[in-house]
Parts: structure tokens; C-alpha cells; sequence
């Protein structure tokens, strides 16, 4: 065995749910057992990886020998053996288990840049990092330029925030440098600026921050002491929310690793930079992904956002110039640095420079993360990475941007991804989230969902958001449950755009946006709700009725077996019948029909 | 008040409530300030959220030290040895204002080397307070620009009440923190027309406005201005009162407004006293414990059912207004006495009532500038000599009363009952947030007492545990004097060794264990310290 | 001082002013229900909202700073239009039951409705009924009327420095309550009700005790600490209703739990109406205790004391009429008067000693040593400024 083999396995958040574990313990045991010691890291390696984004097919492992990669796919503990025997061994892949077309297919439109070492290197050991390149960047930095300097590269890269908003990150870099005057609190040293890496992500179904740090702590680590050295902060802090366990253990490690590698601390690399990084854990407020929210927050009070200006490059954390970047941002930066600003620049729109992470949900066939430059077409992600909508269906809508983002419909599936772009549409970027909805989804009901979400979330300090989305949550409801009245949707459109206009920060601001888009593109959806008391989609059960279509059913009785209310009645081999009035809507003899006799409508 | 009088020739807060936010250090000493006064508190906490530093001494860990920079738990009866010591820190460091002491004070010579022994080694022996919080305290004041300090009774309570302020107005003098805004020495008084009471003459030796009863020249200005002769002879306070009437020589007693049966120490001292008069006369909104005792009992008016005048505890005179009807035939105190003088052949003759006040201004220089016309909206502190003078926020800006200040040597002594193996627990009394006094306003309105319905001792966790006593307990706290029943109340607030009872409650009257030992000069009874025992029941 | 123009008038304002400030202060008045001038700016009720150019969507007035050049629009329709919304907002989270509301007459918020004419709600819907009620003694928290303007929040943090309250839970459920929603155990400065703009927090003693136009105010000081507070007594019917403060005094306004609520002894019963003459022995109290005393040899006689005292309260009546009799204003002068001078006239006048109050005014405490000294002959007047 001269071979040098090397096994990744994905261990992500996504790869662990999947039984990532387990397959790592597999091979250990198997390697062990076939005599193939894998603590003999010269020839044969044990990894443990990242995310590389197709989550659907977890557990991916990589076999790399001598250089040639095989990937597995939905890999369980009990193939392991025969991967070990006939692919180590015998060094005969094993085909079947293979990861096939579409893997290749998920990747190949996508450009990697923040995630072009996840799933890559190990996170929990900084040589990793180091060894594909880590920690250059930061050299670079500190050896040979400026902090201006380093501001004009960032500048000159055109990287836009990722978090949402898409402010131009080397100009907020640079007004916070330029802040003399420090805030109002006599008691600080008036020179203290402060850099916080924003890991509070929140959206429902977005885990493109988490990804990162899960996959690669030490870049967003990297991007902040850069960070730190530009603006010129001494304290960092990383607001991570405490729901993201393995995160928030790597990031641990990381730092710890980093603060013993000299990278953190005093006096780092011998440059005269002083820099450390706290972790902070969020109580899982949404809100606390908002900026003001978010340092209030650190400072111990209840996360509310609080009015801007000032912003916080003025007076921010204990009232100080601070700098607040996404993770997506950061991680960024050490790759700028090291391969320049028009490497960067080269991908992307003339406005929108790079590329941008998504969590990519819903009916697409492939579901994951992805990295994508931007200005991509809405098309391509959907059918050449997303692989096109599952079960054969139609396309009917993407919203972007979570809670705060907009729903496209399908015609306008042409359009470019950047922020320019789908903010034309009434949509945005956002931090990232991409939910392909098809033509079973009922989009009230997916604005109700979210509008379910802000009001939940709503932190309650300002009227619009606390009670006005609650009165459009309130309306949103009885249009799905049939209750609708005539001037509802004009009543929906009036209060959200008020909501919109009043609200003190993001989250109001853009809470009415899946509400005020979906009328825009199905407003006769909503009219169908009203008026015809249907739901088009058949999601809204108030307004569905189930009955058996007489050309179809067979009387197999698997129907009334399921029927947990005994709505259904019929003799084997005759004509089933649903009784209206004792049917629950469950949809359990939808589901169960084979020959698509029960009708929903 | 004596104390700092003696020093400075005039006693009061030198600076005004509002310079308190100004403050860049505050020195707060024997004073819970947020209980006691809790508006003055307000300020400080203003002052603090403003970037000031906050000094705190006191043996509870009372409110304020939540926002303090510095606490030093000192032993009760110990501030003389902790202010020394500071004063050693500050003449170590050369923190004193030389210019000040040369050219506005006296005696410092003598007083510097009465400094010597008290080296914060020594004063952590005695205080308990850690050296180096100490010279943090020390050093704190000593660089600060426009610091004061502030105490009320936790200082003045003692037997060595008058040393305390001396130490106090020591140490304000060698730093020169003095006579500025914002700069000064600030006994709170503790209610709310204490000060007005004392400038009104209504103390043994001195007439309205500090004068002395012995001094002829005084003494003739108010026989003209009275139409009669007046006594030079000094009269008795209330304690040697209390005293006199015991050894029979006092007959009969008027008492205006006042509950010494539940006030003074030894309870059971001052009912022997009262009962023995010949006659009392009480004159009071109830029948308070002392008005039980009179012979007769006179009703009067309460606050709200008079017009006058108040005297703040930063010498601001404020209009009282009559707001309503006082109950019954209950009549206002002053047409009380004017009836009352008028029966014993000296009739007393006042148009309206602010023709009083104008009696007054024509005694006392101070106020002859207040009218009440002038007063309507704010208040004036006096001195306001004329009526273009704009009243004096700060005392001293250009110099003492008595002309130099003097430096006084003060030596530690220690407090007249310390704890023993009988009496093992020193005992502080203290008022409480919710409560007043003797609970004669405040337990007779319902509202605010059902917030703290029940008198409490506090003691700390280490002693509730070697005693074996929980919270909500009772038992029985009693000292040479006598004793009394309350419940336990475990808190942090105290340290080991130390209790605290809050002196409002009738049926558990904390003076029924306090000592009756006087401070020799101010006659200030000695509430703050003494020694009892705690036992199960 | 910067320049800035204000619906098209030019201002100058000083420097860190906000911009609702600014305009107050040259009397345009914009609405706000969350904004109080010694608290930060808090931004949420966004009543306030004002057009300025170059910002792109309207911003609150109390939160934003004045810069130079600033052009601001305090009222326009559509301004108008988003405040009449938000205010339906509040309405429809609202009890809207002003006629028996303690504060009708004296709330911010029903102030504005008028203003705004706002009969119709567009946006009725769910809302919050809170049954559980605050068992503190003093202030009646209905928070089912709380707007969550956050004042009474700021203000126990920033002034008070107690944090007893704070806003609990998300979305439209948030709730301004004490940690865990357990009863209020605070200072109960009542700060919290001064801010606070319409009827959630108020004195459980006010309870049907009048409204505010009813009520006559007279401006005093307070009774209790040295502080010399102002107080406004709130009097209805020869009665304290209440007690407020003006923010224009040494006090700027702010209380204690005393000077709040510490008012209803003056109007309390059990005050004494007439003049009162010994009808029982002299020493009877002595006795009493004595007798009591050889029943509990075992106790020390502060046991009995104690218990006396305690029963005293309850038979308040009976113990007055068993220890007095009610007599005329003649008669106890006359009596005074006889007992005085035959006392003097037997054992000097320094016989005679007096106390007096630091709780009276400066007039009757100058003329009460006036007597002493003028009429009695002696110097024996003290007070307890050494307790």
C-alpha cells in the first residue's frame, strides 16, 4: 500500500443529520480492520469536511487516490465496507453508489470563491487553511500595505454586503476609518473602534453563513483581523446565534488556534496589531440580525434595532465607530486580497462584482448551497444547477431574500441575479435564500407564511411593524380561509406600503414585501380566494374539497383504510364515495391514490 | 451640623441639588442616599451615567454601590480611621492644594502629623476595607477636579459624630475642595424643614439665624425687637431634657409636632422622662405614642393646610401652600401658639402669615432679601441678604464666616459599645425607602405601608447560618437596653457581623435597643452603633 | 449652530439638537407619543416621522440630528396620511374605553384620536387581554392600554437606575412587565407613571377618585426628606387625589415612592379633629405596663411594650376616649396657660422645655421658639435635627 489515499467525509451541519458520523466511524473501524491505518496520515487520511452545498445527496464522501477523486453519494454506514474492499483495496470504484450527472451538473455553473475551500479542507485544523493558502492575505496585509491601501483593494474589488442591504463594503471600511470623534460615553478610550462579523443568520432555510463557518472559520476569522487593521479596531466580535452548535464549536476552535498561531493577540505576526474576537451568541431574535439590534444586543439589552443615522460607523457598539460585516462578506476578503481586486471584479455585473452564496430550497430537484457570480440568470440556477423542478411540474415563482424578499413569478425566470435586478422586480438579494415554488404552492398562503414569520419576530418596538403586520397577517388569514372582503387587497396593499414607508428598521421596512409582491404578480390568486372562494393551488384547506373522480377510482379501498375521520364510503371494487361534511381535509386519500382518483378542488 | 460650623462658621450643604451632576467625583459616606433621598439619589445617578466616579462608603452594601467605582465596606464606627488614612494617601501623594491651606485655612501643621499613624496598613486592621481600595478611593478624590462629598446620620450617629465631620471637612480643606461649584461638603439633611427648624432658633443656644442666646449684643437686638427681656443662659437639648425630667427637674414640656417616644434611643429612657412631667402638652396631627402620654393634646394642620415656608436641605427656601381645610376644629401650629401667646398675656400680632417671615428677614441678614413674592415659582437659598441679591447656590466662594477654617486633629475613637461575647452583633438603625420616621405619616396612610408591611432585621448569610435562622424568621434582638421581636431578613447587604433595623416600626421599635451614649459636642445620640444579641424564639 | 429650513422657514438650531427639538422650540409641534426630553430618543411610535431631503424614506424626528443645510418637511398628506395609519394601528390594539378610563381628559393618545378624528378603525382585529394583574399595592399597570412607547422602561433604567421592567416577548405579544411577569417589586418611585401617555399606569389609589378636570392644583413642597421637592397636590373635594410634579423645578419633576404616594394621612380618619384633655391617671401608661409586667416576669417589659403597642392601633377609639375627653380651644388655653404660669411661677421658666418640629414651617418654628424664649422665658427649645 504505497498509494496515497485521502477520505473526506462531509460533516457539515447537513452531513451530520445525514449520518456523517456514523459513515466516519465506518471507515475508521473498516480501514482499521482491512490493516489500512489511517493515523498513518502519509499514505491514507481521514477528513473531516465542510458542506459543499448538494445536501440532498448527504452523505458525500470523497475517495481521492493518488490525486483521483471518486465522490459517494447518500452514503450510509453499511457501504462503507464494500467502498473499503472493493474501491481502497481493490481500487475499483464501486459504480453504483457513484455520484453521477447531476453532482457534476450542481456544479458546474457555480464559481466557488467563499466556498471554494469548504468541503475542501478540514475546519478544525488551521494547517488546512494554512496549507491551501490561509493566513497570506493577512500577511500580505500587514507586511506590505497600508490600511488605506488595503481599503482601496476592497474598494477597488467592488464587494457589496452580503447581509442584505449590498453597501459597499470598502466604503464603509473607509468612512469608519476616517471617524475621529468617538461617541458620547466619556468613559471609553476615545480611539476604540470595534469590528463585529454579523453570524446571526435568520431567515427561514438560509445556511449560507453557518456553511462557512462550518466549512471554513478561519476565512471569516482571516477577513476580520484584515478588517480590524483597515478600520483600526482593536476588539472584534463574532454574533452567532446559538443555534448553530457545530458553528459556534468550530469557530471556537478556530480562534483558539488562531490566538496559539500568533494571529490573534497582541502584537500579531510582529506588525504591531493588536486584535482579538469574542464570540457572542444570539438568543435566536431574528431581529438581532439587524445592525443597531444586533450591538444593542451585545451590550446586554433586549435586541431592539434603534433609529439610523447616526449608523454605526459613527457610534455603534457602547457607542463607538463600529464596522458590522456578514460573514459572506468577510470570508470574502482574505480571497481578494490574495488574488486581487480585478480577479474579483472579473466576476459579476458592472455593479454587482463577485459572486453570491444561496440556499437554494424548495421544488428544484437539487437542493443546496450554492455560489454562483452574479448577474447569472434566475434560469440557470433554477434548471442547470437546480436541475429543474422536481415531479415534472411547472415553475411557478422564486421568492428571494426570506422574509424580506419578494417573489418573482416564473416569466420573468430571464432575469439576471444581482441587486440591481431583482430590486426592479420588487425582490432583492437579501442574505442569500432561494425558494423555488411550483404550481402546487398557493402563493397567499406563502406570503401569509412569512408574514407568520415577521410578526413573530417583530421585536415590538415600533407600531407599523408590531401591530400593522399582525392586522395584514390578520387579513391574509381570512382571505385563505374564505372570509376575504371585497377592498381587502387594496386595504393589504395601502397598509403595507404604509408598514413599509413608517417602520423603524429593516425588518418592517421590508416585512410586506412578499405580501405587496405576490399581489403584484398574482393578484388574481388573492381575487380567486376572494371571489370564487378557491384556491387555485389547493393548499388553502378552508377552500379545498375532496371528492373521487368517477372514470378513475377502482374501488381498491386503500382510501377508506387511511381516512382517520371515516369520511369515505364505497364497496370493494365499486365507487368510493367522500362524505363533505365529515371530511377533515387531511389530503391522506389524495396522497394515498394510485390511479389519481381523488380530486382536490 | 455643629461639627461643620465649628470649622467653617456655618453648617449646611455647602453646594446646591442641581451642581450635583457637575460633579466629576462624588464621595458618598454614611449615607444610603437612594433610600433617604431618593431625588438627591437621582442626581447622583445622573452624575455617574454623565462619566462621574462614584465613591461609596458604607458598611451596607446600600444601592448605590451599583453604580459605584469604589466601595469600601468599612466597619461601623471606623470612618474616622478611613478618613485619615485617606488623608494619609492624599499627603503621601502631594494631592493637597497648598495655596488653599496657606491662605484660607489654619492649623494644618498640627494636623499633618496627627496623619501619620493612620496608614491605610492600619486603617485595613481597624476599617476592614482592603489598602489598596482605600488609596484607590483617595487617589480618585484627590485628582478630581470638582469633587464633593456627601454623608447624613451614618456619620453624625455617633458618639464620635462631630469627629467624623471634622475628618470630613479635613479633608476637604487640605485638598482645597472648597467654595467652587459643584465643590464642597454636603450633610443631607434628613427632613424635610430640619434645616429650617435649626435656622429658625429652634435649637438651646442660638436664636433665629445662628445667633447666640449668651451674646448680649444678640440678646439686646431680640429683647428690642420682642418688647421683652430674654434669658442668656444655654438652654438643654432634647436628650438632656429627657435627663432632667427623670432627675425631676424638668416640670412640664410642649411638644409641637414631634414623636420622641419612638425617635430617640432607649425607648424605655424617654417614657420613664415623659411620664414623669408635671404637665405635657402635645401638639400633633395624631394620637401618636407621645400624645398618648400628654396632658393635653392639641390637633394641627398637616402640610397641606398651611401656608409658609420650607427650608431644603441646600438652604432653599420653597413656598408651602395651603391646599385644604385642615379636619375638624384642628388648627394651623403658628395660630396655635399666636392664640396660645396670646392667653398668657403676649399677644402676638401677624396681619398674614408672610409678616412672620418678614420678622424674620429683619433678625437674620440671610434671608432679608426673601420675600415670598419671589419665592412663587423658585425657591432662593439663602444667604440672600437684599431683595437684588440672587441667593447663594455654593457657600464659601470667598471665604469662611469665620474668616480662616480651621484644620482640627482628630484621633480615632472607638464607638461607646462595641460587641462582645454577650452582645455579639453591632446593630445600625437606618431608615427605609418606603418609610418616614416614626411611620406617624406614612403607616397611618395604608398604601405605602402595604409595600413593607413588617419590620425586619437584616443579617448577613454567614451569621443567619451560624445562628441557624432563616428568612422570615423570628427572633429576638436585644441589647442592655432592651429587647424586640422581628423577622429575619437574609441579606448581602450587610456584612458579617453587623445587623441593621429600620427604625420605623412601633411594634418592633429599633430604639428600644439603641444607646442614649451622646456625641459630647453636637448631644447626637449614638444610633448608628451598638451591641446586641440575636436569639431564637 | 447649524441652518436648516423647517417647512420652508429658516432656523438656526444648536448643534446635536434633533430635529423635533428644533422644531418645538420654534413652536412647530409634531406628535409623539414615545418622546420625552429627558430620555433618549427612542423612535417608536413614529408619530413623529418628517420628510427630509435626501433621505429617501421618512425618518423620526426626536432620533434625528439636525445638520447643516437640512430641509424638512414636518406635514404633508402623505405624512399625515402614514400618521393617521399608525395611529389606527394603536387604536385597534387599543381597550378604547375612555369613559371610564382614570386618564380621559389627561391622555396623550385620546388627544391625538381627536385630533385625528379617528371614529372608523380599518384595522380591527385580535386583541391583547391580559387578565393577570400587577398585586403590587401602588400603581395599577393595565396593559392592555400600554402602547409600548417604552417610556416608563427608559425612565426606570435612566433615571431611576432600577430596570425593574422591561419589554418581554416578540411581535405583537410584547409586553412591557417585571422579569418572569411577576408582580411589580420595584422603588415604586411612580416615574413610571408620570411618562407614561395614556391610561396603562396609574396610582391604584386614584381609582375613581376624579378626573383631571375636576381636580384643583396647588403647587407645595413636600413633607417628607430634605429634598425639598415640589409637589402639586390634585385636590378634589378638600381631599388629596393625588400628587404630581412639575418638571420646571429643582426636582425636574421626578418623586419618590414618598412624595408619590405618601399623601393619604392628611385625609386619614383617625386624625385628630379636637382639642383633647387627660380624663385618666397620670401614670397610667406606667401602670399598665407594670401590671403587664408582673403577668410576664419572664419577658423584659419592651415584650409588653411591644404588645401594647400593637393592639393600640385597633382600638384606637376606645383608647382615646378612655385616656381623653374632647374639649374646646378656651379651655385648653385656659388650662395651658394655668399650668404654664403656675410652673414657672413655682420652678423658674427653665423648667419649662419644649420640641419642636422639623416637619413645621419656618414661621410657626420661629414663632414657637419665640414663645419659649419671649413668653416662657427659657432657651429650652430643641428639635431632632440630631436624629
Amino acid at each position: 500500500m504505497k498509494s496515497d489515499i485521502k477520505i473526506k467525509v462531509c460533516m457539515g451541519t447537513g452531513g451530520i443529520a445525514a449520518g456523517g458520523a456514523d459513515v466516519m466511524n465506518a471507515f475508521n473501524k473498516e480501514l482499521k480492520e482491512a490493516g489500512i491505518d489511517a493515523s498513518v496520515e502519509k499514505f491514507c487520511s481521514m477528513h473531516k469536511v465542510g458542506c459543499r452545498g448538494l445536501c440532498a445527496k448527504d452523505v458525500l464522501v470523497d475517495v481521492i487516490i493518488n490525486g483521483k477523486k471518486t465522490i459517494y453519494q447518500y452514503t450510509k454506514p453499511d457501504m462503507v465496507s464494500k467502498i473499503v474492499n472493493e474501491h481502497l483495496i481493490m481500487g475499483e470504484p464501486v459504480a453504483e453508489w457513484v455520484a453521477g450527472e447531476d453532482y457534476y451538473n450542481f456544479h458546474e455553473k457555480q464559481t466557488k470563491v467563499v466556498l471554494s475551500d469548504c468541503g475542501n479542507i478540514d475546519p478544525e485544523d488551521i494547517n488546512a487553511y494554512i496549507a491551501v493558502g490561509g493566513y497570506e492575505a493577512l500577511k500580505k496585509v500587514l507586511t506590505s500595505l497600508t490600511p488605506e491601501e488595503t481599503i482601496a483593494i476592497i474598494k477597488k474589488s467592488g464587494l457589496r454586503g452580503r447581509g442584505g442591504a449590498g453597501f459597499p463594503t470598502g466604503l464603509k471600511w473607509e468612512i469608519c476609518r476616517k471617524v475621529v470623534s468617538s461617541g458620547d460615553s466619556p468613559r471609553q478610550e476615545s480611539d476604540q473602534k470595534y469590528i463585529i462579523c454579523n453570524a446571526d443568520e435568520g431567515d427561514p432555510g438560509a445556511f449560507m453563513d453557518r456553511a462557512v463557518i462550518e466549512g471554513n472559520p478561519h476565512s471569516v476569522i482571516e477577513g476580520m483581523i484584515i478588517g480590524a487593521y483597515a478600520i483600526g479596531a482593536t476588539k472584534g466580535y463574532v454574533y452567532i446565534r446559538a443555534e448553530y452548535p457545530l458553528a459556534v464549536e468550530r469557530l471556537r476552535k478556530a480562534l483558539t488556534q488562531a490566538r496559539e498561531k500568533k494571529l490573534l493577540g497582541k502584537n500579531i505576526l510582529n506588525a504591531e496589531l493588536n486584535f482579538d474576537i469574542k464570540v457572542k451568541l444570539g438568543a435566536g431574535a431574528f431581529v438581532c440580525g439587524e445592525e443597531t439590534a444586533l450591538i444593542v444586543s451585545i451590550e446586554g439589552q433586549r435586541g431592539m434595532p434603534r433609529a439610523k443615522p447616526p449608523f454605526p460607523v459613527h457610534s455603534g457598539l457602547w457607542g463607538k465607530p463600529t464596522v458590522i460585516n456578514n460573514v459572506e462578506t468577510l470570508a470574502n476578503i482574505p480571497y481578494i486580497i490574495r488574488k486581487g481586486a480585478d480577479w474579483f471584479s472579473s466576476f459579476g455585473t458592472e455593479k454587482s462584482k463577485g459572486t453570491k452564496v444561496f440556499a437554494l430550497t424548495g421544488k428544484v430537484k437539487n437542493t443546496g448551497l450554492i455560489e454562483v457570480p452574479m448577474g447569472i440568470l434566475l434560469k440557470e440556477i433554477i434548471y442547470d444547477i437546480g436541475g429543474g423542478i422536481d415531479k415534472g411540474r411547472a415553475l411557478k415563482a422564486v421568492q428571494t431574500g426570506g422574509p424580506s424578499g419578494g417573489c418573482i413569478p416564473a416569466e420573468l425566470v430571464d432575469i439576471n441575479v444581482d441587486y440591481e435586478s431583482l430590486a426592479k422586480v420588487g425582490s432583492i438579494v437579501g442574505s442569500g435564500g432561494m425558494v423555488v415554488l411550483d404550481e402546487t404552492d398557493c402563493m397567499v398562503s406563502i406570503a401569509k407564511f412569512f408574514l407568520e414569520f415577521t410578526q413573530a419576530e417583530s421585536c415590538g418596538k415600533c407600531v407599523p411593524c408590531r401591530i400593522g403586520t399582525k392586522r395584514l397577517l390578520e387579513i391574509l388569514d381570512r382571505i385563505t380561509r374564505g372570509k376575504g372582503k371585497d377592498g381587502d387587497l387594496e386595504l393589504l396593499e395601502n397598509l403595507g406600503n404604509d408598514i413599509k414607508a413608517a417602520s423603524l428598521c429593516g425588518l418592517g421596512q421590508t416585512a410586506p414585501n412578499p405580501v405587496l409582491s405576490t399581489l403584484k404578480y398574482f393578484r388574481h390568486e388573492y381575487e380567486a380566494h376572494i371571489k370564487d372562494l378557491k384556491c387555485p393551488a389547493g393548499v388553502c384547506n378552508d377552500l379545498i374539497e375532496y371528492s373521487i373522480l368517477e372514470e378513475f377510482c377502482k374501488g381498491c379501498g386503500a382510501c377508506i383504510r387511511v381516512c382517520p375521520s371515516g369520511a369515505i364510503t364505497g364497496e370493494k371494487k365499486k365507487l368510493h364515495k367522500i362524505t363533505t361534511a365529515m371530511c377533515i381535509k387531511c389530503g391522506a386519500c389524495f396522497d394515498v391514490c394510485k390511479f389519481d382518483a381523488v380530486k382536490k378542488g | 451640623m455643629a461639627g461643620l460650623a465649628a470649622v467653617f462658621g456655618s453648617g449646611a450643604m455647602t453646594n446646591s441639588i442641581p451642581e450635583i451632576e457637575n460633579n466629576d467625583v462624588l464621595f458618598v459616606i454614611g449615607s444610603n442616599t437612594t433610600e433617604t433621598h431618593p431625588i438627591i439619589g437621582i442626581r447622583m445617578k445622573k452624575a455617574v451615567r454623565k462619566g462621574a466616579k462614584l465613591i461609596v462608603a458604607d458598611p451596607r452594601k446600600i444601592n448605590l454601590v451599583r453604580f459605584a467605582d469604589s466601595w469600601m465596606q468599612q466597619k461601623p464606627g471606623t470612618d474616622v480611621v478611613l478618613l485619615n488614612a485617606m488623608m494619609h494617601v492624599l499627603l503621601k501623594n502631594n494631592l493637597i492644594d497648598r495655596v488653599f491651606i496657606l491662605i484660607r485655612t489654619e492649623g494644618f501643621e498640627s494636623f499633618k502629623e496627627g496623619l501619620e499613624k493612620y496608614t491605610p496598613e492600619y486603617a485595613e486592621k481597624i476599617t476592614g476595607v482592603p489598602k489598596q481600595d482605600i488609596i484607590k478611593a483617595a487617589l480618585l478624590y484627590g485628582n478630581a477636579e470638582r469633587p464633593a462629598i456627601y454623608y447624613t446620620m451614618g456619620i453624625t450617629q455617633h458618639s464620635h459624630g462631630t469627629d467624623n465631620v471634622y475628618a470630613i471637612a479635613n479633608l476637604a480643606l487640605m485638598t482645597g475642595n472648597l467654595g467652587m461649584e459643584s465643590t464642597g461638603v454636603n450633610p443631607l439633611r434628613g427632613q424635610n424643614n430640619v434645616q429650617g427648624s435649626t435656622d429658625m432658633g429652634c435649637i438651646p443656644d442660638q436664636y433665629p439665624g445662628y445667633q447666640k442666646v449668651n451674646l448680649s449684643a444678640i440678646k439686646s437686638k431680640f429683647e428690642k425687637a420682642w418688647g421683652v427681656k430674654l434669658s442668656n443662659k444655654v438652654g438643654l437639648t432634647a436628650m438632656e431634657m429627657m435627663g432632667a425630667a427623670i432627675e425631676g427637674k424638668m416640670k412640664a414640656m410642649y411638644i409641637m409636632g414631634e414623636n420622641p417616644v419612638l425617635s430617640d434611643p432607649d425607648m424605655n429612657h424617654t417614657l420613664k422622662a415623659l411620664n414623669k412631667l408635671d404637665f405635657l402638652v402635645v401638639q400633633d396631627l395624631f394620637l401618636t405614642e407621645t400624645a398618648e402620654l400628654a396632658d393635653v393634646v392639641l390637633p394641627a394642620a398637616s402640610f397641606a393646610e398651611k401656608d409658609g415656608t420650607f427650608t431644603n436641605t441646600e438652604r432653599r427656601i420653597q413656598r408651602v401652600r395651603k391646599a385644604l381645610n385642615p379636619p375638624g376644629e384642628a388648627k394651623e401650629d403658628s395660630v396655635i401658639i399666636r392664640e396660645l401667646s396670646e392667653k398668657l398675656g403676649y399677644p402676638m400680632k401677624y396681619n398674614f402669615i408672610e409678616e412672620v417671615f418678614q420678622e424674620i428677614g429683619s433678625l437674620w441678614q440671610a434671608v432679608a432679601g426673601v420675600t415670598y413674592g419671589r419665592i412663587d415659582k423658585w425657591g432662593v437659598q439663602w444667604p440672600c441678604p437684599t431683595l437684588d441679591h440672587p441667593g447663594t447656590p455654593y457657600l464659601f466662594k470667598g471665604g469662611f464666616p469665620r474668616g480662616k477654617a480651621a484644620f482640627t486633629v482628630v484621633e480615632y475613637k472607638p464607638s461607646k459599645e462595641l460587641p462582645d461575647e454577650e452582645y455579639p452583633f453591632v446593630l445600625s438603625t437606618g431608615r427605609h425607602l418606603f418609610l418616614y420616621h416614626t411611620g406617624t405619616m406614612i403607616r397611618k396612610g395604608d398604601a405605602l405601608s402595604k409595600v413593607l408591611p413588617e419590620a425586619y432585621v437584616e443579617l448577613s448569610p454567614d451569621d443567619a447560618n451560624q445562628l441557624g435562622v432563616s428568612n422570615s424568621q423570628k427572633v429576638r434582638v436585644s441589647s442592655r437596653r432592651g429587647s424586640i421581636e422581628v423577622k429575619i431578613q437574609v441579606s448581602k447587604r450587610v456584612g458579617k457581623g453587623m445587623v441593621f433595623i429600620p427604625f420605623h416600626y412601633k411594634e418592633a421599635a429599633a430604639n428600644m435597643l439603641t444607646n442614649t451614649a451622646l456625641d459630647p459636642i453636637a448631644k447626637i445620640p449614638e444610633l448608628k452603633v451598638c451591641a446586641v444579641k440575636i436569639e431564637k424564639i | 449652530m447649524v441652518n436648516l429650513t423647517i417647512d420652508g422657514i429658516k432656523f438656526t438650531a444648536p448643534d446635536g439638537t434633533s430635529v423635533l427639538d428644533a422644531a418645538r422650540r420654534h413652536g412647530i409641534s409634531i406628535p409623539t407619543l414615545c418622546h420625552h426630553p429627558k430620555l433618549t430618543p427612542y423612535g417608536g411610535c413614529r408619530l413623529c416621522i418628517v420628510e427630509i431631503k435626501g433621505i429617501p424614506r421618512p425618518v423620526t424626528a426626536c432620533t434625528t440630528p439636525v445638520t447643516e443645510g437640512m430641509e424638512v418637511t414636518t406635514i404633508n398628506p402623505y405624512l399625515e396620511k402614514l400618521r393617521r395609519t399608525t395611529l389606527e394601528l394603536i387604536l385597534s390594539d387599543h381597550p378604547n374605553d375612555c369613559m371610564v378610563c382614570e386618564k380621559a381628559g389627561d391622555c396623550t393618545l385620546q388627544e391625538l384620536a381627536y385630533f385625528y378624528g379617528l371614529r372608523e378603525n380599518r384595522f380591527l382585529g385580535e386583541r391583547r387581554i391580559y387578565t393577570k394583574k400587577d398585586g403590587n399595592p401602588l400603581i395599577e399597570r393595565d396593559m392592555e392600554k400600554c402602547i409600548l412607547c417604552n417610556k416608563c422602561v427608559r425612565v426606570c433604567n435612566e433615571i431611576q437606575g432600577v430596570t425593574a421592567i422591561d419589554i418581554a416577548y416578540r411581535g405583537f405579544k410584547s409586553k412591557v412587565c417585571p422579569p418572569y411577569e411577576r408582580d411589580l417589586d420595584c422603588e415604586f418611585c411612580g416615574q413610571c407613571i408620570r411618562v407614561c401617555p395614556t391610561g396603562a399606569l396609574t396610582g391604584k389609589m386614584w381609582t375613581l377618585k376624579g378626573r383631571q378636570k375636576d381636580i384643583k392644583e396647588i403647587d407645595t413642597i413636600c413633607p417628607y426628606c430634605g429634598c425639598g421637592c415640589n409637589l402639586t397636590l390634585n385636590i378634589r373635594k378638600n381631599e388629596i387625589v393625588r400628587v404630581t410634579s412639575r418638571e420646571d423645578t429643582i426636582n425636574e419633576g421626578w418623586l419618590c415612592a414618598k412624595g408619590t404616594f405618601g399623601y393619604t394621612f392628611v385625609n386619614n380618619p383617625a386624625r385628630l379633629t379636637k382639642p383633647l384633655i387627660r380624663i385618666a391617671p397620670k401614670n397610667s401608661n406606667e401602670l399598665r405596663v407594670t401590671s403587664y409586667e408582673l403577668k410576664n416576669k419572664k419577658d423584659s417589659e419592651d415584650l409588653s411594650l411591644i404588645t401594647r403597642h400593637s393592639s393600640l392601633e385597633k382600638s384606637l377609639v376606645t383608647r382615646h376616649s378612655s385616656l381623653f375627653r374632647e374639649a374646646t380651644w378656651d379651655e385648653v388655653f385656659d388650662l395651658i396657660a394655668k399650668k404654664f404660669t403656675k410652673i414657672k411661677e413655682q420652678y423658674g421658666p427653665d423648667s419649662i422645655g419644649s420640641l419642636s418640629s422639623a416637619r413645621c414651617t419656618n414661621e410657626e418654628n420661629y414663632l414657637f421658639q419665640k414663645f419659649m424664649r419671649a413668653v416662657i422665658g427659657t432657651n429650652n427649645v430643641d428639635h431632632c435635627a440630631r436624629f
